[in-house]
């Protein structure tokens, strides 16, 4: 079996956010690029069921559109233990986009991983549109995926309750909380071998974008916290009322 | 000149960060209070390669350079400098003692699991009566023929009780004075050793600290690294190294106190504003910017002149003397800055600046630095 990672790179959450040009583009400078959290996790995973399953998962590969800018987060992939990665060169625009693009390498893998959503734009498109590029069943909301015997094993959290189910490969799993409890930290011993292994640069084939952004706008900023007298409930009252319009 | 680090020397710095952020944090404050050894950090640690990261991939090391190390010690020592010292004791004194002056069988039988941190080391070299003056060693080794016998105390031995293979400097040739000097390797279990009390100590308390007596302790002669007469300079040489792991960790603590002293006076009010808003305070975080900023630089010259294989003797003594008094001097103000919450454990920086004093002492005071950095100026 061959697991392929879909990965996003994306600012650090602890990022400050800025926009330029306008408010159309998100503001590069100084940011520090990490792997999306979600599909780092979806590695993780894919890693334990590698160890787990002993010799039934030939390969974990990762797979990113983006330029070179992306190439450090690969290699942290691969220090973390991925096998093979592949880098689609040329930025990343919109979901059907990257989506088309990925589903070129994705082809002969088993089970795609993707994250629920990237914490960059959230779009959370991603992983349905690869599916039915690839013609091929998805499974969302996927918070454990096991390998018995033969079979895959698939827990999906819904309201109230968990639903257990399972699938035919190849298919794409799009995952979320649950899916591992914490992602590795890559050992010296990762890190080393992660310069021998091959991180493949990949042309990209001509895809339009079905979307573009128009503007960025950032939630507005809270307002100061007022005191108000403890004795003083009109002007309480009448500030919720009149100002805050809550009551 | 260039000043960017490669993908890996910034994987290994957010690897680091990583763990002490998700697990040093965790319970840091409790481990100095009870001053108790972080066994279960160390093992972790040990499988993730940072025990033995300077080593040869040959003897099971992580064969990173040393601009990775410092990275690694800064980003762990923000955080807790027990664990960067034990972890700088293995890797630049012992490690780095074996790997360049040991023999192919020492390398074999005590650098590997040393390296692969199944075996913590201990560098012996401090006298209850020879501390800076490390020339007139007490402990005798008395050549026997077939072996040596070792007598003395060692003092204030960190992981003298974690570690199991020891670096011991002993006098062989008192009439030779620094030049009858040996090193050996000594295994802790030999017959003959015993450890004083673990000392109860102002800051580092996480790390075990002792005194080591031998007596009558018998030690192979295939355990003595190098030359008849070659101890002295051993040691010399091995602590230049070790001075870059304790400058680093300064400069690691400095900058943990200098985080958590921004953070604080952005959100900390006092008359109406922030702090950060008074230039009394905002001058003090611009003053240990520089200081940071400048120890870091001292830091990565050392190593990095280390790394090239150039002389880096007198840069390691300027980057652990700068670092080691401005760590002290932002870690003051870093509790200044706190006010009260700066005076009591839960806000970090009062440890720091506990941690901060040690790293003027160990590995040669800082008049000992300037000691060293002078005579290279004066001498020629
Ligand atoms: C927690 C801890 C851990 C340690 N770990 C180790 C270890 O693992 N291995 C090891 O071998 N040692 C270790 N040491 C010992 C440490 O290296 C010595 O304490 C240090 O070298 C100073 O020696 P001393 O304490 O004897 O002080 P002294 O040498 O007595 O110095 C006292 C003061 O006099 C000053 N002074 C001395 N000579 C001169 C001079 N010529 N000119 C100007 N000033 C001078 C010193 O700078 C200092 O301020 C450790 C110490 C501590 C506290």
């Amino acid at each position: 079996m061959k697991i392929l990672i879909c990965i996003s790179n994306v600012p650090d959450t602890t990022t400050k956010i800025k926009f330029t040009g306008d408010s159309t583009e998100f503001d590069v400078a100084g940011v520090q690029w990490i792997i999306n959290p979600w599909d780092e996790l979806a590695l993780t995973r894919a890693l334990e069921l590698k160890e787990k399953t002993n010799g039934k998962i030939e390969k974990i590969s990762v797979v990113s559109v983006g330029l070179k800018t992306a190439e450090p987060t690969l290699r942290k992939a691969l220090a973390i233990g991925a096998d093979e990665a592949f880098r689609i060169d040329c930025e990343a625009k919109d979901s059907n986009s990257v989506a088309a693009q990925i589903a070129e390498v994705a082809k002969d893998y088993d089970i795609i991983m993707c994250g629920i959503e990237a914490s960059d734009y959230n779009g959370s498109a991603v992983g349905g549109m690869l599916s039915e590029f690839l013609n091929i069943p998805s499974v969302s909301s996927v918070s454990n995926l096991d390998i018995e015997n033969n079979d895959i094993l698939i827990s999906r959290e819904i309201d109230g309750g968990a639903e257990i189910l399972t699938t035919k490969i190849p298919f794409v799993a799009i995952v979320q909380k649950g899916i591992a409890i914490e992602p590795r930290i890559p050992s010296m011993r990762g890190i080393m071998m992660a310069r021998k292994k091959p991180l493949n640069v990949v042309s990209p084939i001509e895809v339009e974008n079905l979307t573009e952004f128009v503007s960025f706008e950032l939630p507005p900023s809270k307002a100061a916290c007022k005191m108000i007298d403890a004795e003083n409930v009109k002007e309480l009252v009448d500030l919720l009322h009149n100002e805050a319009k809550v009551i | 000149m260039n000043f960017n680090f490669t993908e890996e020397q910034e994987m290994i710095r957010q690897a680091a960060r990583d763990y002490a952020e998700r697990e040093l944090i965790k319970d840091v404050l409790e481990r100095d209070e009870k001053a108790e050894y972080p066994t279960q950090h160390i093992k972790n640690l040990s499988e993730l390669g940072f025990l033995g990261m300077l080593v040869d991939p040959k003897y099971d090391g992580g064969g990173m350079d040393t601009v990775s190390y410092v990275l690694a010690m800064e980003e762990i020592c923000k955080i807790d400098s027990s664990v960067g010292v034990i972890i700088s004791v293995n890797n630049s004194l012992v490690c780095y003692g074996i790997e360049n002056y040991g023999t192919e069988e020492q390398k074999e039988k005590y650098l590997k699991p040393l390296a692969r941190g199944e075996k913590i080391g201990a560098f012996l070299l401090s006298e209850p009566e020879a501390g800076s003056d490390a020339t007139h060693q007490r402990t005798t080794a008395e050549d026997k023929g077939d072996h040596y016998l070792l007598n003395g105390t060692k003092n204030w031995i960190t992981n003298a009780n974690s570690g199991s293979i020891y670096i011991v400097v002993a006098q062989t040739h008192p009439e030779k004075k620094h030049k009858g000097i040996n090193v050996f390797i000594v295994e802790k279990d030999s017959p003959g050793i015993s450890l004083g009390q673990h000392e109860d100590k102002m800051g580092m308390r996480s790390s075990d600290t002792h005194s080591v007596m031998f007596t009558d302790v018998k030690v192979p002669k295939e355990n003595r690294i190098g030359e008849d007469g070659f101890g002295f300079k051993f040691a010399m040489k091995t602590l230049e190294g070790g001075r870059i792991g304790i400058a680093s960790q300064a400069l690691g603590i400095a900058s943990g106190a200098f985080e958590r002293s921004v953070n604080y006076a952005k959100e900390r009010k006092a008359f109406g504003t922030e702090l950060a808003n008074h230039q009394a305070i905002a001058f003090k975080i611009s003053d240990m910017a520089v200081k940071i900023e400048a120890a870091r630089n001292f830091c990565l010259k050392a190593a990095w002149l280390k790394d090239q294989g150039k002389p880096f003797g007198v840069a390691s003594a300027m980057a652990k003397q700068y670092a080691a008094d401005i760590a002290m001097e932002v870690t003051t103000d870093a509790v200044q800055i706190h006010g009260g919450y700066g005076y009591v454990k839960e806000y970090h920086v009062e440890r720091l600046m506990r941690e901060a004093k040690l790293t003027q002492i160990y590995e040669g005071t800082s008049e000992i630095q300037k000691i060293v950095i002078s005579r290279s100026i004066l001498k020629g």
